[in-house]
C-alpha cells in the first residue's frame, strides 16, 4: 500500500486539515507504512463471517419519554469561540445573491 | 514518605472511620506530597487544591454530625482530564481543549462526587488519549516514577504516575486499546478495562466509542475493586450501558484460586516479548499451579490480527468522533475567511501529529471504496476475534499473557516509529475487540528493577472471577510497590 501526495492531500481536503506540504509527506510515509501493516487483515477469508460494531449486544434501547430540563441555550453556547444572544456565530456559509 | 500517603484505600477508609484520621489530614498529606513530588514526575495538568480541601472539610462536618459519608470518603484520587467536570477545565491533553469548560460532570464524576471521592486533580494524558508513553501531551511528557527519564506509558499515564508515585491511593482512567493497563504495567500498579458497558461513557470525551472504557487504578486489587464498585452501573444517559447492577467483586475476592482454569495464551508467549518480561511472567505464572489452579494452554488463532484491525477500528471511529472539533461550538477557533477554511485552520492549529494521523487513517479507511475493504473487513475480523474467546473459556475460567511486551521505555525512544509505539498494545487490544474485561498485576521487576505486568483475561462480566485470580496471587506474590533503584522518585524525594 503507498500513497501519493494527491491522496494525502485528498484526504486531508475530507478530513479538513489544513496541512503543511511537509506534514504532507511525512504523512504520505507513515499513512503508507501503517496501512500495509493493517492490510494484514485481508490475509483472512472471511467474507461469511458477520461484522462486529459492538462487543455487547444491546439492540433498540428504549427509555420512556419523560420531559427533563435540557441545558439552557446561554450554557450551551457559553464555550463557544464566538457566540451571540444563544446562538453560535460562524463565517457567512450562503452568499448575497 | 508520610505514611497517609503510604497507606492503601482500604486501610485509610479504616482510619477514617475509626476516627484516627480526619478527612482533611488524609486530603492535605497528599496534597503536600504532591507538592513535593509532582515537579519530578509531572503527572498533574492542574491540582484542584481548594475544591479538595472543601469537600474533605465537608466529609468531616458529615462525620462528626453522624451523617452519611460515601464508600470512597475521604480517598484522594486522580482523575484523567478526558472526563468532563463542570466548571473545571478538561483539556483532554489537548490545545483543542486547553481552556475547555464543560457545563456539564460525566457519569463517573458525578459517582465519584457522590461517593465522596477527593479529586486532587486532573491528570496528564496522550492527546485525546492517542499514544502508549504519555509523550503525545499537548502540554508536557509525564515520567515514570521508576526512572524518571523513562516513560510511564499511556494514554493514561499521568493517573497511573501519581497512584506508583503516592500523590493518590486511587487513579480513573481510561483504556481504549490498552490506556489503563499498559501503563500500570509500566508503573507497577493495578489497573483494570472493565467489561465495554460496564461503566458510563457520558461525558467521556470520545475517541473510538465501541471501544472506550473507564478504568480503575489501584496499588492494591482490593482498592481498584472498590473504585470499580463505585463507578460501575447503568447509566440512562449511555444507550451502550449494559443494564445491570455494579458487580459485586468482594465476596469472592479471597476465595482463592484453587480448582480454578488458568489459560495461557500461546499467542501471546511468543517473539516480540523482552527476557526479562519472559522470565518475570513465566515465574507468576508458576505461583498459579503452586496454589491449586490448573494451568494449561489455549490458543487464540485470529489475536495477531488484532492491532490491524485495531488500527483501521479505533482511527475510522477517532475520525468521525473528532469531527465535531469544528471551531463553532466549543474549543479552539483559528479565524478564516469561509467557514471551511476556519475549520481546516483550526484542526491544523489544535491537533498534534499522532492525532491528526489518525484522523487521516480513518478518513481514508471510510472514504468511497475502501470501506469495504478496511474497516467492514476489521469487524469481520473482530468477530472472529470473540469467537476464539468464547471457544478459550469453554476450557478455561481465566485466560493471562504478559500486559506489555516490554518494560519502560526512554523517552523518545520511540516517537519517531508511530508502529513501534502501537505494537506496545499488541496484548492488551484484543479485550477491547471482545469488550472483554482484563486485569494488569504488578507481578516483579526485571533485571534492570523495572515493574512487569502480568494481564488476566476473564468472559464479559466475568469481574469477580478476574479479581479473585488477581487478589490470590497478589496476596501470593507480595509485590513492594514502592518505586525505588537508581533514576527512581526515591533518590530525589524522600
Amino acid at each position: 500500500m503507498s500513497l501519493s501526495t494527491d491522496d494525502v492531500r485528498h484526504v486531508a481536503r475530507l478530513a479538513r486539515l489544513a496541512l503543511s506540504d511537509q506534514e504532507v509527506e511525512s504523512l504520505r510515509g507513515e499513512l503508507s507504512d501503517i496501512l500495509a501493516y493493517a492490510d494484514k487483515i485481508s490475509e483472512i477469508a472471511a467474507a461469511d463471517v458477520p461484522p462486529t460494531s459492538h462487543a455487547y449486544p444491546l439492540r433498540n434501547v428504549y427509555r420512556d419519554d419523560i420531559p427533563q430540563p435540557s441545558l439552557p441555550a446561554d450554557e450551551a453556547t457559553a464555550a463557544a469561540p464566538q457566540a451571540e444572544e444563544g446562538r453560535f456565530r460562524v463565517p457567512r456559509i450562503v452568499e448575497e445573491p | 514518605m508520610h505514611p497517609l500517603v503510604a497507606s492503601d484505600a482500604v486501610s485509610l477508609r479504616m482510619m477514617l472511620d475509626n476516627r484516627e484520621v480526619s478527612a482533611t489530614e488524609i486530603t492535605q498529606a497528599h496534597l503536600d506530597r504532591i507538592a513535593e513530588t509532582d515537579q519530578h514526575v509531572s503527572a498533574f495538568i492542574r491540582t484542584l487544591d481548594q475544591s479538595a480541601l472543601d469537600h474533605a472539610g465537608d466529609i468531616d462536618r458529615r462525620l462528626s454530625a453522624g451523617s452519611r459519608v460515601g464508600a470512597l470518603a475521604g480517598l484522594p484520587l486522580a482523575l484523567k482530564d478526558i472526563l468532563c467536570t463542570k466548571g473545571v477545565e478538561t483539556t483532554c491533553g489537548s490545545r483543542m481543549l486547553q481552556h475547555y469548560r464543560p457545563p456539564y460532570d460525566a457519569t463517573v464524576v458525578r459517582k465519584l462526587r457522590e461517593a465522596d471521592a477527593i479529586v486532587v486533580g486532573k491528570a496528564n494524558m496522550d492527546e485525546f488519549a492517542m499514544g502508549s508513553s504519555c509523550e503525545n501531551s499537548a502540554f508536557f511528557p509525564t515520567r515514570n516514577p521508576w526512572d524518571l527519564e523513562r516513560v510511564p506509558g499511556g494514554s493514561s499515564g499521568g493517573s497511573v504516575a501519581a497512584v506508583a508515585a503516592n500523590n493518590v491511593p486511587l487513579g480513573i482512567g481510561t483504556d481504549t486499546g490498552g490506556s489503563v493497563r499498559q501503563p500500570a504495567a509500566l508503573c507497577g500498579v493495578v489497573g483494570v478495562k472493565p467489561t465495554y458497558g460496564l461503566v458510563s461513557r457520558f461525558g467521556l470525551i470520545a475517541f473510538a466509542s465501541s471501544l472506550d472504557q473507564v478504568g480503575p487504578i489501584a496499588r492494591t486489587v482490593g482498592d481498584a475493586a472498590e473504585l470499580l464498585e463505585a463507578i460501575a452501573g447503568h447509566d440512562p444517559r449511555d444507550a451502550t450501558s449494559i443494564p445491570t447492577e455494579a458487580p459485586d467483586l468482594h465476596s469472592a475476592l479471597e476465595a482463592g484460586v484453587e480448582g480454578l482454569r488458568v489459560g495461557v495464551v500461546r499467542e501471546f508467549m511468543g517473539e516480540g516479548m523482552a527476557d526479562g518480561v519472559r522470565q518475570v511472567v513465566t515465574a507468576a505464572i508458576d505461583r498459579f499451579a503452586a496454589l491449586g489452579a490448573e494451568v494449561v494452554d489455549v490458543s487464540l488463532p485470529h489475536a495477531g490480527y488484532g492491532v490491524s484491525a485495531y488500527y483501521l477500528i479505533a482511527p475510522s471511529e477517532c475520525s468521525s468522533n473528532l469531527s465535531r472539533y469544528d471551531g463553532v461550538r466549543y474549543g479552539l477557533r483559528v479565524d478564516g475567511e469561509t467557514t471551511e477554511q476556519m475549520m481546516a485552520s483550526t484542526r491544523e492549529a489544535g491537533f498534534g501529529r499522532e492525532v491528526k494521523r489518525r484522523i487521516m487513517i480513518g478518513t481514508y479507511a471510510l472514504s468511497a471504496g475502501y470501506y469495504d475493504a478496511y474497516y467492514a473487513q476489521a469487524q469481520r475480523v473482530r468477530t472472529l476475534i470473540i469467537r476464539d474467546y468464547e471457544a478459550a473459556y469453554a476450557g478455561c475460567d481465566v485466560l493471562v499473557s504478559p500486559t506489555s511486551p516490554t518494560t519502560a521505555f526512554k523517552l523518545g525512544e520511540r516517537a519517531a516509529d508511530p508502529l513501534a509505539m502501537y505494537l506496545s498494545d499488541v496484548y492488551t487490544i484484543p479485550s477491547n475487540l471482545a469488550g472483554a474485561p482484563a486485569l494488569s498485576l504488578p507481578v516483579g521487576l526485571d533485571h534492570d528493577g523495572l515493574p512487569v505486568g502480568l494481564q488476566l483475561m476473564a468472559p464479559v462480566l466475568g469481574e469477580p472471577v478476574l479479581f479473585r485470580a488477581a487478589r490470590a496471587l497478589e496476596r501470593e506474590l507480595a509485590i513492594d510497590s514502592t518505586p525505588r533503584g537508581p533514576g527512581s522518585l526515591a533518590q530525589v524525594a524522600a
